[in-house]
């Protein structure tokens, strides 16, 4: 899926990771999607459960190479 | 305003949560609060609030720091012994957090010169000592209709309560007039714990910050007292009063009234 925003949060560790990623999305439309590109292993589980407690939607967790993941996150609520 | 890198750092856990978020964060950096006194209660509100990031704080107090203070009011220091304690308070917050802009005034607070001090800020928060001023800040809150956020303490016991005009009750809907002079223990009768105040501060700042927020439940209402001997909290109702001289729809007081004469201000 085409995200509507794409953010770039490697080099960043916790909770630095999730306060940029909730900066970014609380910025965005509801129904947008927000792309993550991380490097910091416990951000790839640790942003898609925030993001779910906070209420959004999770849409992809995918590890792309040695070091780096991608997480898709649709805006549901303001 | 975008946040800079220093401030994502500063305020990282009010961020992350739901009830804050950035969106908050912003609404504390944007907000405005008038502290009155810099003593027992205006010390850990304004620095609490000032940790959290309040961006313009205001506080009033007359006094000068005396080593008497520093069991309870801590702001002040052996550094600052005989400096006014608005100006003692403004260096210690300012150390804190360089984001907030403290406005530090020397001076009584009377009836002729509240309305003009506060009528900028968002809300208000009675630290003070003496009834007299207890009632003028509540007159002038409920006429100017500002949020006032009331704290008072003696010996092991503390009171707060959050004061929204017209739609939740008020100090005279509680205590319709002050007590007479001769009722209120004098400055020697009257000890209290030093940690007591740090409690009850605390929890004025908490009431500040959801104001500001708009999130959670105030006491609005509610009188919460607090008992350090006993460990207890209580949360008494309070009913607006439909009669109240202040702020029922016909007001016996519309104008602000002077109490002064005769009390003895606990230090």
């Amino acid at each position: 899926m085409e995200p509507d925003r794409r953010i770039n949060i490697k080099g960043l560790v916790c909770p630095y990771t999730f306060v940029k990623a909730k900066l970014a999305i609380e910025e965005m439309e509801v129904g947008q999607v927000l792309e993550i590109l991380l490097d910091y292993e416990e951000a790839s589980r640790s942003i898609p459960k925030s993001m779910e407690d906070h209420g959004h939607k999770v849409l992809k967790v995918e590890k792309i190479n040695d070091t780096d993941w991608i997480i898709q996150v649709r805006k549901e609520r303001d | 305003m975008e946040f800079t890198e220093d401030q994502l750092q500063r305020y990282s856990r009010h961020i992350i949560l739901p009830e804050v978020g950035g969106k908050g964060q912003k609404k504390l950096l944007n907000a405005k609060v008038f502290i009155v006194g810099a003593g027992g209660l205006g010390c850990p509100v304004g620095y609490y609030l000032t940790a959290a990031g309040v961006g313009t704080i205001g506080i009033i107090d007359n006094d000068d720091v005396e080593l008497s203070n520093l069991q309870r009011q801590i702001a002040h220091s052996v550094h600052t012994l005989g400096m006014p304690k608005v100006e003692s308070a403004k260096r210690t917050f300012e150390a804190l957090n360089p984001d907030v802009k403290i406005i530090a005034i020397k001076d009584r607070i009377t009836k002729d010169n509240i309305m003009d001090l506060i009528k900028d800020y968002d809300v208000i928060v009675d630290g003070s000592d003496n009834f007299p001023t207890r009632y003028l800040v509540n007159d002038a809150c409920v006429m100017l209709g500002k949020p006032l956020v009331s704290g008072a303490i003696l010996r092991f016991e503390g009171q707060v309560t959050t004061i929204i005009p017209k739609d939740g009750h008020c100090y005279r809907c509680l205590f319709e007039e002050p007590p007479p002079p001769g009722l209120v223990p004098s400055c020697q009768e009257a000890g209290v714990l030093g940690i007591l105040p740090g409690v009850i501060g605390a929890l004025q700042a908490t009431e500040v910050i959801k104001l500001i927020l708009g999130k959670g439940e105030v006491l609005k209402n509610e009188l919460l007292i607090y008992n350090a001997l006993n460990t207890t909290f209580r949360k008494v109702k309070v009913k607006r009063n439909p009669e109240c001289p202040v702020c029922s729809d016909t007001p016996r007081i519309k104008e602000l009234v002077d109490y002064s004469e005769g009390y003895c201000a606990l230090r």
